[in-house]
């Protein structure tokens, strides 16, 4: 089981690192989501997978009464996703601004703050 | 419904029982604290002039809590607070030692500066956008990263830093903020996921968050565990957090950006978040990964510091040379990582602290200069020492400071650092290291000649006598003091770097104060 | 929306949703349900009354700006985990005080008050977001 999320993971990390090293912004956040995600379910899968068994106690108990699935990695992936989520939001609403603003979504044409051409510096005084 | 009867199971192995010494809560309260300010700046949205007072107030505040922490633990060793009575592994613990306490002292500090320097800088539209209940925030988030214990934890407040800084750096939402804030942004969340995917592997190797706990059973999973894949990605993931070479291209593509007080901070806070998180997590938790990755470390450090010198010396535009400054001095942080023992990372630790005061300082000088002489280019700004000789003498300490030049806090570290790399016979990180002061040397000496002495420039007339308005002046004289001050007395700072480097590669006071009285 | 059945029942909807979140918030200590999930409850409701009604409508409904019900959620909960200094136990432990209400024992803690906070964080931070996003798509 363990072996199949791991390469779920690999193929979520190829996908991503390749939607990564595209020029096009959006292109770019499609991966940075698809990245999140992977990451979401490598802490999953690294937490072990146990199938159908719960963490719940029973009541009048006050153990678990044998193995049961690990909770911790889905706390973990809950923060994890909402701060994914919002980063994800934020990054959208600044590349639409990038694109309004600077009227490209090519980071290689985004040259605003380091401009290609800059005035020579002084040689000498 | 809570249970009102005794407690059936022995809790004492799982709960804190015994009552807590107030002075303990110095370890959560710097968080709290600027929770509680920022949440209150939030809400209060009609009065908006009293956001700077309530917000330089609190930052006060917190200077002075993060320095009885230190006090703290100077006097009784590291402290651990633990969340909700929960003990570790269990609970998410807070635990504070030397370093996270001379660092969070460092960050408030470099904060109240610029609290007090945004009085001028931020106008009200700036603070209606929110720029103060952000930078509360950004504290919150960066005390979390300096005192939590945990390492999901400390994911969760570099996020928490990365949105408030996400905030600062579009504050203005000019075409340029917004072009460099789609560099930080993305990079610094592909770095921050990198450091979430490392946190995945660590739990699926060690079943544990809690610092102390990774610390204590490395030893035993040195065979089976993939530390070394774990130690590399930590490497990469703070490298990129941290702006070390290959990784560093975010920092001079967006730091020049935004106004000048949010590159103070930045320039003053965020790189070393990522560099205390490497050092803990080297020096602390993976100590002979570390031993065996330090050719590594030390070629990133030497490439980082000489690239971040050679891009300061090609820049024409004050605060973009400055961001190259902040990459080289990361590279020096990293040489002292690298050599390791007591003087590297003493060394480490203390240019790290110098670095906060020191580059916070001179982008406050470039703020400025740009207000004297009405442009951030070398092109066009000339005749500051005719405008205002003070801040010319003031910004040439800064220099002098930052280069390593004695008697300014620069020159100490560079000392323990030098003599480090030679005692482990690395002559080629201490060459790296000494050519990297020379090159700044230059490097600044240039700006010096050009921005400071040169008295007309193009388009620019006869410079005349200025004034700085006094909100700008004083934290900019209290940072220089400041330097001054550690460099011509460093001795009980010294003292203090050296016990707190001890006690990072001797963790056993950090793990009895998580584990009392388990630990080795 | 121009629809008349929609404008008619949007109010009671709103209501009925409001009052459902603040249900599931108050369940969550115990039960499936919390802060979080009755934010979102509590969030559509407002969404779907700004649908119907406009945005205006909505603001003016919900009195205080949204950030500033997100910072006071923020605020209250960082109180929450502040109030155990007092009762000298580690930052953020549930705290419970038992008062009588009218002959009804009412069971009140500091974690229903971090629940709480959750919950004006989520009302405050969505709905912001949710309302100039309907405010740019009625533009």
């Amino acid at each position: 089981m363990e072996a199949w999320f791991a390469l779920l993971v690999g193929t979520f990390f190829t996908v991503a690192i390749y939607l990564l090293l595209s020029k096009s912004i959006i292109r770019v956040l499609l991966g940075v989501a698809i990245l999140g995600n992977g990451v979401n379910l490598l802490i999953f899968t690294g937490g072990r997978l146990t199938r159908g068994v719960p963490p719940v106690i029973q009541e009048g108990a006050d153990t678990l009464a044998g193995p049961a699935a690990n909770a911790l990695p889905q706390a973990l992936i809950l923060t994890a996703i909402v701060i994914s989520f919002s980063f994800f939001a934020f990054l959208l609403v600044l590349a639409w601004r990038a694109y309004e603003d600077l009227s490209t979504d090519n980071t290689d044409e985004m040259r605003v703050a380091e401009p290609e051409e800059e005035p020579a510096p002084p040689l000498g005084y | 419904m809570a249970v009102s009867t005794s407690p059936p199971a022995d809790l004492s192995a799982a709960l804190v029982l015994e009552p807590v010494a107030a002075a303990d809560w110095l370890v959560i309260l710097p968080v709290a604290w600027c929770l509680a300010i920022g949440a209150l700046l939030v809400m209060l949205r009609r009065p908006i002039g009293l956001h700077p007072f309530i917000s330089v107030a609190g930052l006060a505040g917190l200077v002075v809590i993060d320095a009885l922490l230190l006090q703290h633990v100077i006097v009784s060793g590291p402290v651990t607070m633990v969340m909700g009575r929960w003990l570790p592994p269990f609970g998410i613990a807070f635990t504070v030692d030397l370093t996270g306490a001379l660092f969070a002292l460092a960050a408030s500090v470099v904060a109240l500066a610029g609290g007090v320097y945004s009085l001028s800088d931020i106008n009200d539209s700036g603070r209606r956008y929110g720029f103060y209940p952000f930078l509360m925030l950004l504290m919150a988030g960066v005390s979390g990263a300096f005192l939590t214990g945990d390492i999901f934890n400390l994911y969760v407040w570099f996020e928490v830093l990365l949105i408030s800084s996400f905030g600062l750096i579009v504050l203005g939402s000019e075409r340029e903020q917004i072009d460099g804030a789609v560099k930080y942004g993305f990079l610094n969340l592909v770095a921050t996921t990198l450091f979430l995917v490392t946190t995945g592997y660590l739990y699926a190797s060690f079943g544990t968050l809690n610092m102390a706990d990774i610390a204590r059973k490395a030893e035993g999973l040195r065979g089976t565990a993939p530390l070394m894949t774990l130690t590399a990605l930590f490497l990469l993931a703070f490298g990129m957090k941290a702006a070390a070479f290959p990784v560093n291209f975010w920092l001079p593509a967006s730091y020049h950006t935004p106004r000048v007080v949010v590159s103070a901070l930045f320039a003053g806070l965020l790189t070393k978040v990522g560099i205390y998180a490497l050092i803990r997590v080297t020096v602390m938790l993976l100590p002979v990964e570390r031993e065996e990755l330090s050719f590594v470390i030390a070629l990133v450090g030497a490439l980082t510091m000489l690239v971040g010198v050679f891009g300061a010396l090609a820049q024409s535009d004050f605060r973009r040379m400055l961001g190259y400054l902040v990459i080289s001095g990361i590279g020096s942080i990293l040489a002292g990582i690298a050599v390791g023992g007591p003087g590297g990372i003493g060394g480490a630790i203390f240019y790290a602290l110098h670095s906060m005061l020191v580059m916070t300082a001179l982008y406050f000088a470039s703020g400025v200069a740009a207000k004297l002489g009405g442009s951030f280019s070398l092109s066009s700004l000339s005749g500051l020492y005719r405008r205002h000789a003070g801040f010319a003498a003031i910004s040439l300490m800064l220099a002098f400071a930052v280069s390593g030049l004695p008697p300014f806090s620069g020159f100490w570290p560079k000392v323990m650092l030098v003599k480090a790399a030679l005692d482990i016979g690395a002559w080629w990180l201490a060459a790296a290291l000494l050519v990297t002061g020379f090159l700044t040397t230059i490097a600044t000496g240039r700006f010096f000649l050009l921005a400071y002495w040169r008295d007309t420039a193009e388009g620019q007339g006869v410079a005349t006598k200025a004034q700085i308005p006094a909100a700008i002046l004083l934290p900019l004289v209290a940072l220089t003091v400041m330097t001054l001050a550690i460099g011509l007395y460093p001795e009980p700072l010294l003292a203090t770097i050296q016990n707190a480097a001890a006690g990072l590669s001797e963790p056993s006071s950090y793990l009895n104060s998580v584990f009392p009285g388990a630990a080795r | 929306m121009r629809s008349v059945i929609f404008r008619a029942v949007a109010p009671f909807l709103t209501s009925l949703m409001v009052l459902f979140s603040i249900f599931v918030l108050l369940r969550g200590h115990n039960e499936p349900g919390g802060g979080f999930i009755g934010g979102l409850i509590a969030v559509s409701a407002l969404a779907i009354y700004g649908i119907a009604c406009g945005v205006e409508t909505v603001r003016r409904a919900i009195y205080f700006h949204p950030m500033a019900i997100a910072g006071a959620g923020l605020f209250a909960a960082t109180i929450a985990g502040l109030i155990s200094i007092a009762a000298r136990v580690p930052f953020m432990t549930g705290l419970w005080i038992y008062p009588s209400l009218l002959g009804v024992e009412v069971p009140l803690s500091t974690v229903t008050l971090f629940d709480c906070g959750v919950y004006l964080v989520v009302v405050g931070a969505i709905s912001s977001i949710a309302l100039s996003l309907e405010e740019r798509g009625g533009e």
